[in-house]
């Protein structure tokens, strides 16, 4: 059977080059990178190496790179990091935090965590699209907020939120701003000085580099408390021995990632842009996002009076791998928060499909996803007593 | 998938028996809410105190559509009194399983089924 893997936010395959560079990590080159003799001094050079390639990507300082175990402690340590940072100093002020009400888990929860700890958070609306509105941003500023945070790019529906005038409204403001790009790097140029970040996530898993590591970007003068006590590596924020494995795959991925991007993007919007189209065509289909300000690989469609899950599990029989925002497929049953805040009512949420393309998907892939699919939706509208066509 | 199928739920979901609706049915039972994702109608056909013949339409998850298909399988022939016995948990056990998040919301053919069967004693003034 036909195997096609269309889920790329979740997770994509680590890329040859990548794999080659890391495996003489695991036994030739061994080293505690702190330690001060040779085999130590081997670990210590390749991180440092790895921070370069990080930072490259990004524009920003090597020094001004952290490594972590992935996206999520990357959003914990940034979050927590500045806001326990402040804790302290401004008692009599009062501590105000600043989100949006798409934000992955990882900011979302570690939002919910500070406000039973006494911080206050706004959560931004967005519109149909998934766009905060920078006037509400901007008048929900008060001399009591400290930190935003708002993601690059949306996990689920790909809308690319306005970033630029973000940082533009934070820096007039000397607050620090703070993004989740782990689903947009690699396919949105991102200059952290340009666009007035001070701290940003990142996920190696994302960009074709290995699982369980990622990166904080600190910019240099930004102050943070770590959340994790120890040994004090990476300047006392992540305590803990580095990864050296990890770290170096993160580095080459970071390091390929900006090499192949101009044509990675190319490639996949294509493949995107026909499939959306194509899609289009079903009956009562709806994409979810936004037409243009939208990652390069995400495609997000709901069908009336089909179910998520049941269409994700009948593609999974044909050999396609997709993702759903159905709240039958989460243990919480409870419909995505992302198209719930986009204005989606849950039956409407239910009937969606996330279909994330990769640098490996073909033509070939597009065409048989575009064969397949209308058929399962119209297998299922047979079965749905909701159908009334 | 958060917790695995069964075989048996997946062989039902891929191949529902008893799939469609029944034109002139005696009894038609609707349970569910689409805001919950599930949605369950049966449609019955009786015959001498007996289902003569049952069949389905649901919207909902693998779980949802494998209780409607195996609940349909369990009564097809069997009195109205027998087919009323029918419980959740039958459905679930003749599944070898749901999970457990899975119980509450999905797994509503036995009220489907009672709802169909009040809806003909209605019709028949019984």
């Amino acid at each position: 059977m036909k195997k096609v893997y269309m889920d790329y936010a979740s997770t994509t395959p680590i890329d040859k080059e990548v794999l080659n560079e890391i495996i003489p990590y695991f036994d030739k080159y061994y080293g505690n990178a702190s330690s001060i003799h040779s085999f130590g001094i081997e670990a210590f050079d390749a991180i440092e190496d790895s921070r370069e390639q990080v930072s490259n990507l990004l524009n920003a300082n090597p020094e001004e790179i952290i490594f972590t175990s992935g996206g999520t402690e990357s959003d914990n340590l940034g979050i927590k990091g500045v806001a326990f940072n402040n804790k302290k100093k401004r008692e009599k002020k009062g501590f105000h935090i600043i989100t949006s009400q798409v934000e992955h888990p990882a900011v979302l929860e570690t939002c919910k965590y500070l406000e039973k700890t006494g911080f206050n958070v706004k959560y931004l609306s967005v519109d149909k699209y998934g766009l905060i509105n920078t006037r509400e941003l901007e008048d929900a500023i008060s001399e009591n907020t400290f930190l935003v945070t708002v993601m690059f790019g949306n996990n689920e529906i790909g809308t690319i939120e306005p970033i630029k005038e973000i940082g533009e409204i934070t820096k007039k403001h000397g607050i620090l701003f703070h993004t989740d790009a782990v689903q947009a790097i690699g396919k949105v140029p991102i200059d952290v000085k340009k666009l007035n970040i001070d701290l940003l996530s990142i996920s190696s898993h994302k960009i074709y580099g290995p699982k369980g590591v990622g990166a904080l970007y600190v910019r240099r003068g930004a102050k943070l408390q770590t959340i994790a006590h120890g040994g004090g590596q990476e300047k006392g924020l992540r305590s803990s021995t580095l990864n050296t494995p990890g770290i170096v795959g993160l580095g080459k991925a970071c390091e390929l990632g900006k090499k192949r991007m101009n044509k990675d993007v190319s490639h996949i919007t294509d493949l995107r842009d026909i499939l959306i189209k194509e899609l289009k065509t079903i009956d009562q289909s709806y994409l979810n996002g936004h037409p243009k300000k939208r990652l390069a690989n995400n495609v997000h469609f709901r069908f009336d009076a089909i179910e998520g899950e049941s269409l994700n599990l009948m593609l999974d029989d044909k050999g396609i791998a997709a993702s759903t925002g159905s709240a039958c497929s989460s243990k919480k049953l409870q419909a995505s928060h992302i198209l719930l805040a986009i204005g989606l009512k849950p039956e409407e949420a239910h009937g969606s499909i996330r279909l994330t393309l990769g640098r490996m998907n073909t033509k070939d892939d597009i065409e048989y996803v575009v064969k397949v699919l209308p058929e399962i939706v119209q297998k299922l509208r047979t079965m749905s007593p909701l159908w009334k066509r | 998938m958060p917790d695995k199928y069964s075989e048996k739920v997946l062989d039902h979901f891929r191949n529902p028996r008893n799939l469609g609706e029944i034109k002139d049915a005696d009894g038609i039972g609707t349970v569910g809410n689409p805001t919950c994702g599930d949605v369950m109608t049966i449609y019955i056909k009786v015959k001498n105190g007996r289902i003569e013949d049952i069949k389905f339409k649901t919207y909902g998850c693998a779980a949802a559509i494998a209780s409607s298909s195996i609940a349909t399988e369990l009564v097809k022939g069997k009195t109205l009194k027998e087919a009323l016995e029918l419980t959740r948990n039958d459905v679930a056990e003749e599944l070898g399983g749901l999970p457990d998040y899975k119980m509450h919301c999905s797994n509503l053919a036995a009220d489907a089924l009672r709802r169909a069967i009040e809806d003909y004693k209605k019709k028949k003034n019984m």
